[in-house]
């Protein structure tokens, strides 16, 4: 087959490219010159080289964060991805209860991330939230704003909460697009339940699973708002996660210069695992098409 | 243009970048890449090889800057070494 190329229509970008570098580019050019020199004003500033870097690499608060972020981000994975898959699974397949199992399941992925601090914060009360209360009735020492083991349990089940609908959604969809012949190959056979699960369902839902972990794996990384609004990152700094930490370094702080240095190596993290997760999709897809092609 | 405070190294740097990218163009128009499998894991491209170069720089000098007080010469110097094995056996 002979494809026809044809670079003109690398025009019809132009605009976007335009758009992009005045909302990306420059900026990302500007936090690369902050990142090298203590900035004071206008016509102030000095040249620090790579002082910030060693800085900020070497920050134990930094470290500490950076080590909760992915501690957080592998217990939400670990929880939501086989949480999802189960509930895909005993999803109804068709009829009402389907669409009604559906819009129930897709609701908390409509609320904004603040709203759903805002709602947690207040669930979790210990004078008017029902689950504060509630736990404080049946003699649990149940406090967020004092237990740091309370508002990691929170901030998780909160997170659950709000995008495990996500993975069972995908790996619904992924479930729904499994032919009816082989569920009939496998009752010939007499496959039990989870041999089905293990050689049909699983297998065919591993494209969706990957896109839904890379999903919350970049969602989670980059949490802010929710466990803001919940703890404020607090009790002590047992919550602070990352983008919070550049925040309040940057805006609270004003220190440019340290937090322009955290945000690069933080921007390069999050490079590398997006790299890394889209390569191994596209190289999954290409492996199939190798296959369906011999 | 003083807004975004411009300093020489930084300078140096993107034009780096933008003299890489601008090479590589020229280089695809004149020889198209043939996409082939090294010693990394996966088959690549030049581009795909050249931005896999420029990432591992990246952690490179954050690696020697942070945690080391070796020069920062020797890192680019790495970099360097490392970028171009990478593009001719990756």
């Amino acid at each position: 087959m002979n494809k026809v190329y044809n670079n003109r229509a690398w025009l019809l970008v132009l605009p976007m490219l335009i758009l992009v570098s005045f909302s990306a580019i420059v900026p990302l050019m500007t936090v690369v010159n902050y990142s090298v020199q203590d900035v004071l004003g206008p016509n102030a500033s000095f040249f620090t080289g790579t002082e910030w870097f060693k800085t900020m690499l070497n920050d134990p608060e930094l470290q500490a964060a950076f080590l909760r972020q992915i501690l957080f981000s592998f217990t939400i994975l670990a929880i939501q991805i086989p949480l999802g898959i189960g509930i895909a699974l005993i999803m109804p397949k068709s009829g009402w209860q389907a669409s009604a199992v559906l819009i129930l399941i897709t609701l908390p992925l409509l609320i904004p991330w603040n709203v759903v601090g805002s709602i947690w914060q207040i669930f979790t009360r210990g004078d008017i939230g029902l689950m504060g209360w509630g736990l404080r009735q049946m003699g649990v020492d149940y406090n967020i704003t004092r237990d740091g083991t309370d508002a990691w349990l929170t901030i998780i089940l909160m997170d659950v909460w709000h995008w495990t609908p996500l993975v069972a959604m995908l790996c619904y969809s992924g479930l729904r697009s499994i032919p009816d012949a082989y569920y009939q190959a496998a009752r010939i056979d007499r496959a039990s339940k989870w041999a089905v699960f293990r050689y049909i369902q699983l297998p065919k839902l591993t494209n969706v699973l990957v896109i839904a972990v890379l999903l919350r794996f970049m969602h989670s990384f980059m949490i802010y708002a929710e466990p803001f609004v919940l703890t404020g990152g607090g009790p002590g700094s047992s919550t602070t996660f990352l983008s919070q930490s550049l925040t309040t370094m940057a805006v609270g702080q004003q220190d440019l210069g340290p937090s322009a240095a955290f945000s690069l190596i933080y921007f390069l993290v999050i490079l590398l695992v997006s790299w890394v997760f889209y390569t191994t999709i596209m190289n999954m897809q290409k492996d199939k098409n190798s296959q369906g092609g011999a | 243009m003083s807004w975004m405070v411009w300093t020489m190294p930084t300078a140096i740097f993107f034009s780096a970048i933008a003299a890489m990218l601008a090479g590589m163009t020229v280089w695809e128009i004149v020889s198209p890449t043939i996409e082939r499998k090294g010693f990394l894991p996966i088959s690549t491209t030049r581009g795909d090889r050249l931005f896999v170069g420029l990432l591992s720089a990246a952690f490179i000098h954050l690696g020697v800057i942070g945690y080391t007080s070796l020069s920062i010469w020797l890192a680019l110097a790495a970099s360097l070494v490392w970028l171009l094995v990478l593009m001719r056996w990756g």
